[in-house]
Formats: structure tokens, sequence, C-alpha cells
């Protein structure tokens, strides 16, 4: 009888903690179907669902749907996916597996990087790239990221690397006596092997380049390169009044994708996090 | 095994340096090439136009002296960090704690509590937290319910901040994952001896779950630390730096310096300044760490 109560109890107050952090995203779910003059009801959803906000919303800045934001934002972001998975994968198979001279050394580098603000180096890559005249193009994002940094860069070799540490030896070692070379073996049997910690890596890499506001605006600067982040931006600054509906119905749109990519790849997405921290 | 190692060398340096290029060439010319040249362009005025001019230590003196903005913008950034770092990670180890039960649909409870902080740092959350607590706004609504009346707590310097740092407690989601994933691994037995001993679960808390997760709430803490410092997008969108520079803060001035003003030089002198704050205040919390922190393989010592 006491463990059915107790039960119950867990039950109830994880309940009501899942229901206060949700709170605002249901709220967020029924405003963006709400007319501005209903915004300041209390209730969670509108009498009367005004679906409008999303279509009005769609074509709310001038000369542009949101479809061309939400293709300019795949094409930056896939674009960043692939380069990273392909550049992180090969560092961390020369960190985990090669040996080579101050390998420690550059790894302990590498480390220490993943600590350092992004402030320190911001000014001089915005120098850099503007003498490059990659200013309004996706070059500033492709570019760090096919050399393994960017967002989240050396977490995605940290993380890879731990993987690669964790499967045996013999794999390669017998692979190596049969005459593999070491692209070989990198090809054939560690991509394969380590797909898992790339699923992770994936999902990270979209997640937060998808995110990823401050580097966007630093960089793109017409309307016609803007990502969905820009757009939202633009959207909320160019309107005297803010039609509050449509902006939260397009903000609700905009995290879709990272939605998800979250709910079909839950498993690795809280290994992934963990990894970081608890095993090594 | 000594000579063998001489003999041998490294068994493929040359691969080894193939494979590591990427990495190595984004490290020198991103990384370092930048940290250096940010170290010249704080010593130097620099307006992106004209080539940058030596000024010495003038941008540092600058701001250390005459600049009002610097230390207001420092001050409302530590007190912001000083505030969430701690509410962030009680809450996150509470609600894991809530987490760490055996019963059914814990998944879904997880998937709940984590969701605010998948959507994290984008744009959307802050236009949404914009809206939630406007004048009009969501809370006000149910403060009205109970009979209050709200303030507009984005527009009132009192409060601005406030919800900012609300807004950044209440995405504590992959500290929480980390220790959930933490407190996986305690050993059963640890509490089941405390409980044959009669330790209250208030006891067990504090002598078996805090020492055994003490590393893992120092690398959440070094985490929420260095992230705290570094908010701009939630001060940008939602309250701009505003109201009367309530929520400016420092990485806010150092972006319009830069890129607004376009003083690159003074923007490096603060991003050095910043890199400083950050390293210090990391310092200071692993010094503290060989006074709270254990580790399992040191037979239970302090670190």
């Amino acid at each position: 009888m006491t463990a059915t109560m107790k039960r119950l109890g867990l039950h109830g107050s994880m309940l009501a903690v899942s229901l206060i952090m949700m709170y605002p995203v249901f709220w967020w779910l029924g405003a963006s179907l709400k007319t501005n003059a209903e915004m300041s009801s209390a209730s969670l959803f509108p009498k009367k669902l005004n679906w409008s906000n999303f279509s009005e919303g769609w074509n709310a800045v001038p000369n542009y749907a949101f479809t061309h934001f939400y293709m300019n934002t795949f094409e930056l972001v896939l674009g960043v996916l692939f380069t990273s998975i392909v550049s992180c994968s090969l560092v961390a198979f020369a960190f985990g597996r090669l040996d080579f001279p101050l390998r420690n050394v550059w790894f302990a580098i590498m480390l220490v990087t993943l600590m350092l603000p992004t402030q320190v180096t911001i000014v001089p890559q915005y120098v850099m790239f503007n003498e490059l005249n990659w200013l309004n193009t996706y070059l500033p994002f492709y570019v760090p990221h096919i050399l393994a940094g960017g967002v989240g860069g050396p977490f995605f070799i940290y993380l890879i690397v731990q993987f690669i540490r964790s499967i045996p030896k013999e794999l390669d070692e017998s692979a190596k006596i049969d005459g593999c070379s070491w692209f070989g073996i990198y090809w054939r049997i560690m991509l394969p092997l380590i797909k898992p910690a790339l699923v992770t890596v994936g999902i990270y890499c979209f997640l937060w380049n998808w995110d990823d506001f401050f580097g966007q605006m630093l960089y793109l600067n017409t309307v016609d390169k803007y990502t969905m982040n820009l757009a939202l931006k633009l959207f909320i600054d160019s309107q005297g009044s803010v039609p509050w509906g449509q902006l939260l119905a397009m903000s609700l749109l905009s995290v879709v994708p990272s939605v998800l990519v979250f709910f079909f790849a839950q498993k690795h997405f809280v290994e992934g996090i963990a990894s970081g921290a608890v095993k090594g | 095994m000594q000579t063998k190692v001489r003999q041998k060398r490294w068994e493929s340096p040359l691969a080894g340096y193939l494979f590591l290029s990427p990495w190595l060439l984004g490290f020198i010319l991103l990384t370092l090439g930048p940290i250096c040249m940010s170290l010249y362009y704080s010593f130097t005025d620099y307006s992106l136009l004209s080539a940058p001019n030596w000024v010495g230590l003038d941008n540092y003196s600058k701001i250390f002296t005459t600049d009002d903005t610097f230390p207001h913008t420092l001050k409302i950034t530590i007190l912001f960090v000083l505030l969430t770092v701690p509410l962030r990670l009680a809450f996150a180890l509470l609600i894991a704690m809530m987490l760490n039960r055996p019963i059914r649909g814990i998944a879904y409870y997880r998937t709940m509590v984590y969701f605010p902080s998948l959507i994290g740092t984008s744009i959307a959350v802050s236009i949404l937290w914009k809206n939630i607590f406007g004048r009009n706004g969501f809370v006000n609504d149910v403060l009205g319910f109970f009979g209050i009346s709200g303030k507009s707590w984005i527009a009132d310097p009192k409060y601005a901040l406030g919800t900012l740092i609300l807004m950044m407690v209440w995405q504590f989601g992959s500290s929480m994952i980390i220790f959930l994933a933490g407190l996986k691994q305690i050993p059963r037995d640890l509490y089941e001896a405390a409980s044959v001993d009669g330790a209250s679960k208030w006891r067990q808390f504090v002598r078996i779950t805090l020492p055994m997760l003490s590393p893992i709430i120092l690398f959440n803490a070094v985490q929420s630390l260095i992230n705290s410092f570094q908010m701009f997008t939630q001060a940008f969108v939602v309250t701009n730096g505003g109201p009367v520079h309530s929520t400016y803060v420092y990485v806010m001035y150092l972006y319009q310096t830069a890129f607004t003003k376009f003083q690159m030089g003074y923007a490096s002198a603060l991003a050095w300044i910043l890199l400083f704050l950050i390293g210090a205040f990391t310092a200071v919390l692993f010094a503290t760490s060989r006074y709270w922190v254990f580790y399992e393989t040191q037979g239970g010592k302090r670190g």
C-alpha cells in the first residue's frame, strides 16, 4: 500500500515538474494560433484556431517566403554537417590509432581549444574572411568545418577518439598484417565501426549550427542569404507593432527540424552528452 | 623494450600527419593565428578600413580608467554568472535525482524536462521569452489570476536581468543529463550499507551522493561558467541590452564595439580581458576543488 502511494507521489511530482518545464512550450503552441487580440488572454489555446498566422507569417518578409530561408539554412547546415563528419573522423582516426611524433601534445592542445572562448578569435577571423571576400557567402561556415573546427569541432573529434579507443585493436592489427593501407583501415574498418559516434556527432553538429545565431549574423548580410534565425530577427525588427501570432508561428516552424532530429535519435543524443563528461 | 622503441620510432609518422592535417591546418590558420593577431590588435587602433596603428597599452588603460561602460557591463555579467551557475546546477541536480528512479515512463519525463534545452540558444526561444515576459505576456496573466498585477518584466531595469537568468536556468537539460549519467555510476551498495547503518536520506545525499558526484559537479560548473560568461543571443534578442543597459552583458558590448563601431583593436582588448576573466574564475573553481572534489581512484581522498 505505502509502496503504491510512494510511487504515485513520485509520478505526481515528476509530472508536475515536467508540466512546469513544458508549460511555456505549450503556451507557445497555443499562441501561434492566436490573434494579436487574444494574445493577452490566459487560456492556453484560443477558441478559434487562427491558422492564418502560419500562412501569413510564411510570407511576412517582403520578396522572400520562408521557403527560401529554410532552403538557405539547410544548405548551410547540411554542408557543415557533411564536412564536419568527414574531417573530424579523419582527425580522430589519427589521434585514436596512429602513432606519430607529438601526438599527445597536439591532443592536449586540441582539448585546450575546447575551452577557448570564441570571442578571442572572432575579430581576426572576421578580418581574414573579409579580406578573402568571403562575407555574405557560406564559406566562413564551411571552411572551418572542413578543417575540423567551427562550431563544436574539437568536441566532435574528442567524442570520436573516445569511441575509437573502445574498439579492440586486433581488428585493425589483422588488417595491417593483410597489407591494408592506413586509409584502407580508416575507410573499410574504422568508419563502419564508429557509425554510432558519427550519428551523435551529426546530431550535435546539426543542432548547434542550426542555432548558431551569432555566426550567421556576423557573416551574412543580405536577405537573399539569410537563414531562419536571421529571417526571424528581421521579422521582429522590421515591424512597428509586432504581429506576435505570426512571429511565434514562424519561430515554432524554425525549431521543427531540431525537434525531429531529437526525437528520431534520442538514444544517441543522451549518450553523446553523457560520454563527454563521464567516460574516459 | 627501450631499444626496440628507439629502433622503430613511430609507426606511422607520415600517415599520422596526413590524417591530422585538416585539424592542424585549421588550428594554425583559424585558432593560433587569430589568437596572435587578436593580441596584436589589442595594442592597436584598428577600424578595418586602414591598417592597424600601434598604440601600445592605450586600449587597456582606456578600458580600466575612462570607459564607463566597462565596469558596468562587467558587474552585470559577473552578477549574471554568479546567479545563473549555482541555480542551474542546483536545479539540474535536483531533477536528475528525481529522474534517477526505477519507475515506468521515466523516458517521457526526461524528454519533457530536456525539451527546453533542446531548442536552447535558438532565436525562436528568445522570441518566446520576450513575448511571455512582456507587459501583456503570459506571466502577467498568471499573476493576474492570483490578483497580482504584474509589471512589464523586460522593460523594468530591476527585473530584466532576472528574466534572462530564469531563461538560462530553465535550460538546465544538458547539465542534468550529465548528472544523471553520473548518478547511475554510483554503486548501489554504498546506499544499502548506509541505510543498514541507519543513515537518513539527507545524510546519504550529503555523505554519498555529493562526494561521489563531485568531479561531475566540477565539470558542469566549469561548463556553465564558460557558457554564461559568453551569453549573447538571449540578451541581444530578448532585451537588446536594455532597459537602460541593465542587461548589457560583456559579449554584447564586445560585439557592438567590434561590429557596429568597428573598433577592432578596442574589441580585441576586451576579448583578452574576457579570456583572462574566464580563466581566473575557472582557476578559482579548480583551486577550491581540492577541498570538495573527491576522486575514487585516490582511495576517497580529496583530489
